[in-house]
C-alpha cells in the first residue's frame, strides 16, 4: 500500500527526513514514534501529498504521487481544523461536501460514524464546547466521511486522556478490522504496543522498524525493576554499573548487560545505605524501554 | 502549612459549572498531582488559583494569599508553565530568559546569575545563542519552564507540561522537577501519562468539574473493588473483543501495553484461569481508568 524509497526532505539548510525507505502492507496498523523534531510529521505530510520530498521514490495504493488517489486517503492532522462555531454535525456536512458528496449520502454516512464514534448525542453541540477526548473523536470521524482505503493519523491521542485513548484505540482496531490501513505516529508506548509493525524515527532517519515483539527481542540489554520508595536512587547507585537508571511509573528500571551481577551489586548498594528495597528482579522490555535505549544510543 | 487551600471553589460559564464546590489541600513542598479526563475543570481550577480568573462562588488561598482579592500579589509569587509553551520562536535562548527576567523586573546582577542558573537547569549553555523555533519539543519545554521559574517562586504551577514530547525528554523535565521539590518548591501539575502521576506525593482526581477524591498513590491504588489480572497476549485488541464477547464476569477489560487488564471480583478470578493471568497490583494508569468509568456508570458496577 505504501513504498518509500531513500526520501529526503529538506526547509532550506534543515534535513527535516534523511533517506527513509518503508512499505506498508495492506491490513497494517503501523506505528511511527520518535522524539518531536524527528520527522514524523514530514513524512506523513509527503504520505499525503501535503508535502513533495526534496529526493526518493514514493508509491501510494500505486500512485507515485498522493494527490492522485487521495479520494482513497484519509488524513487526520495534528492540529484538526473544526469549526469552532459549528456543530458537530454541521463539521461533518461540510467536510462531505467539500469531498463532492450529495447531501442523501452525507446523512446516511454521518449518521453511520457518528455512531461508530459514540459522538451521535452530541451531534448538536458547538464543536468548541467539546472535550479534547471528543474533539479528537470528531476529527477521526471527519476524517472517515469518505471510506478511506488507507488512513493517516498524526498524533491523535496528544493530550488525550487514558479512558479516551483507550475508546479513540479501539475505534482505529474497529476500523482496522473492516478493512482500513492504519499509518499513525504517537507519543505513547503503550499505544505503539497496539501497532502491528511500529517504526522508531529519530532526527530524520528510521533506526528501528518491526513488530513491537522483535523490537523487544532485539533489546541489547537487561532490564531489571527496583521498587523502592527511596528518591535519590540515582545517587545511590552511581558507584554500581549500571548502563542507564530510568523512573519508571513507581518503581525504576535499572539497564545493565548482565542481570545476576547488576541485581547482586545493587541489592549490596543500597543494603550498604539502609534503603528498604520491596522487589528488585529483572523483567522483559517494555517498549519504552526499547525506545528510550534507542533514543540514547543514536543521541 | 498548606501552600494552596481552597473551600468550595466553583466557577460558572453561562448555564455551564465547569468547577464545582472544589475543596483542596496542598501541603508546601509536596508535589501534587491534578488529574482528570479532558474537559474536567483541571485549567480552571489553575488559573483560578494563579489569580487569573476569578471564581463565581468559593475561594482560597495562594501562598496565604486570597486568590479573589489579592491576585496581583500571587501573580508576582507564582511560576506558571502552560500547556503551550510561550516561548518567542524568533529570539534566541538567551534572549527569551532575559525577555522574561525583565517582566519579573529583576535587578540586574541577580538576572545574570538567574539565567545562568536557569541554562544550566535545562542543559541548554551549549545553545544560549540559537534561535527558539531551531529547538526540538524536549529543550523548548525545559525553556520554558526555565522561564518560569527565573525568579524563583516558592510554588510551580505546571499544566500538562510534557504533552507531546518524548520519552526520554519527559524523565530529564521530571529530575528537574524532583530537585526544585527537594530544595523546597510546592509543584501543582496536571497530566494524562499516569506514569508521571506515579511521582506525585498527594494525587487529586477531577471529573466534570467536581474533587473525587484526593489522597497519595498507594492510598489511591487500594480503592479497586476487585482483583487486576494482567493477561500477557501480542493482540491485546484481539484478545479484548474475544472477552467482551464471551460473557465472562469481569467488571471491567482494557488494553494495557502489551496485554490486557481485568478487573474481576476475587471470587470469580478463576474464570480467566484459561488465560494465564498474573494477579498485579494497580498502577495509577488502572485506578484512573476505574474512577472515569465508575462515575460514568458503565462497565464498572
Amino acid at each position: 500500500m505504501i513504498a518509500l524509497e531513500n526520501i529526503v526532505k529538506k526547509y532550506g539548510p534543515t534535513v527535516a527526513v534523511d533517506g527513509v525507505s518503508l512499505t506498508v502492507a495492506q491490513g497494517e496498523i503501523f506505528g511511527l514514534v520518535g522524539p518531536d523534531g524527528a520527522g514524523k510529521t514530514s513524512i506523513i505530510r509527503i504520505l499525503t501529498g501535503i508535502l513533495a520530498p526534496t529526493a526518493g521514490r514514493l508509491s501510494v495504493l500505486g500512485a507515485a504521487n498522493p494527490e492522485d488517489v487521495k479520494d482513497r486517503l484519509g488524513y487526520v492532522p495534528q492540529k484538526f481544523s473544526l469549526y469552532g462555531d459549528l456543530t458537530v454535525m454541521e463539521n461533518i456536512r461540510v467536510l462531505g461536501a467539500l469531498y463532492g458528496q450529495g447531501a442523501a449520502e452525507i446523512e446516511q454516512r454521518a449518521a453511520a460514524i457518528l455512531a461508530f464514534t459514540n459522538l451521535l448525542p452530541f451531534k448538536d453541540r458547538l464543536a468548541d464546547n467539546l472535550s479534547g477526548g471528543m474533539k479528537q473523536k470528531l476529527a477521526l470521524a471527519a476524517g472517515l466521511m469518505h471510506r478511506p482505503q488507507l488512513f493517516f493519523l498524526d498524533e491523535p491521542t496528544t493530550g488525550v486522556d487514558p479512558v479516551s485513548r483507550r475508546e479513540f484505540w479501539q475505534m482505529l482496531y474497529r476500523l482496522n478490522k473492516e478493512g482500513t490501513t492504519v499509518f499513525v505516529s504517537t507519543p505513547y508506548m503503550d499505544e505503539a504496543e497496539l501497532c502491528t509493525r511500529v517504526a522508531f524515527m529519530h532526527n530524520g532517519r528510521i533506526v528501528a522498524c518491526d513488530s513491537p515483539q522483535g523490537l523487544r527481542r532485539a533489546y541489547p540489554h537487561k532490564v531489571l525493576e527496583l521498587a523502592t520508595a527511596e528518591k535519590s536512587i540515582k545517587n545511590l547507585l552511581a558507584g554500581c554499573r549500571l548502563l542507564d537508571i530510568n523512573p519508571f511509573g513507581d518503581k525504576y528500571h535499572l539497564v545493565a548487560d548482565d542481570a545476576a551481577a547488576a541485581t547482586a551489586e545493587v541489592g549490596a548498594a543500597l543494603a550498604a545505605v539502609g534503603v528498604p528495597v520491596a522487589s528488585l528482579a529483572e523483567v522483559p522490555p517494555t517498549l519504552e524501554d526499547v525506545f528510550v535505549a534507542l533514543a540514547s544510543e543514536v543521541a | 502549612m498548606y501552600a494552596v487551600e481552597t473551600t468550595g471553589l466553583t466557577r460558572k460559564f453561562g448555564d455551564f459549572t465547569a468547577v464545582d464546590n472544589v475543596s483542596l489541600h496542598i501541603r508546601q513542598g509536596s508535589i501534587y498531582g491534578f488529574l482528570g479526563p479532558n474537559g474536567s475543570g483541571k485549567t480552571t481550577v489553575i488559573r483560578m488559583l494563579c489569580g487569573l480568573l476569578a471564581p463565581t462562588a468559593g475561594g482560597g488561598r495562594v501562598l496565604g494569599l486570597d486568590i479573589a482579592a489579592d491576585s496581583e500579589a500571587i501573580k508576582h509569587q507564582i511560576g506558571y508553565m502552560s500547556q503551550k509553551f510561550s516561548l518567542y520562536d524568533d529570539l534566541t535562548v538567551d534572549e527569551n530568559l532575559a525577555f522574561y527576567a525583565g517582566m519579573y523586573s529583576l535587578p540586574r546582577e541577580r538576572e545574570q546569575e538567574r539565567i545562568a542558573a536557569m541554562l544550566a537547569l535545562a542543559g541548554l549553555e551549549k545553545r544560549r545563542r540559537e534561535l527558539v523555533a531551531g529547538l526540538s519539543g524536549g529543550w523548548k519545554q525545559r525553556l520554558a519552564l526555565g522561564c518560569s521559574i527565573l525568579h524563583n517562586p516558592p510554588i510551580l504551577f505546571l499544566d500538562e507540561p510534557t504533552g507531546g514530547v518524548d520519552p526520554k525528554s519527559r524523565r530529564l523535565f521530571w529530575d528537574i522537577i524532583y530537585d526544585l521539590s527537594r530544595q523546597g518548591t510546592t509543584v501543582m501539575v496536571t497530566t494524562h501519562f499516569m506514569d508521571e502521576a506515579e511521582h506525585c506525593d498527594e494525587i487529586g482526581f477531577i471529573f466534570e468539574g467536581t474533587l473525587l477524591t484526593s489522597d497519595s498513590p498507594t492510598n489511591l491504588k487500594k480503592s479497586l473493588p476487585g482483583s487486576l489480572l494482567a493477561i500477557p497476549t501480542p493482540e491485546p485488541m484481539a484478545l479484548l473483543a474475544e472477552l467482551e464477547a464471551g460473557g465472562r464476569p469481569y467488571l471491567d477489560v482494557y488494553p494495557f501495553g502489551a496485554s490486557l487488564h481485568v478487573l474481576a471480583a476475587p471470587d470469580k478470578v478463576d474464570a480467566f484461569a484459561a488465560y494465564r493471568p498474573a494477579v498485579i497490583p494497580p498502577s495509577l494508569e488502572d485506578i484512573f481508568v476505574y474512577l472515569v468509568k465508575s462515575h460514568r456508570k458503565e462497565a464498572v458496577a
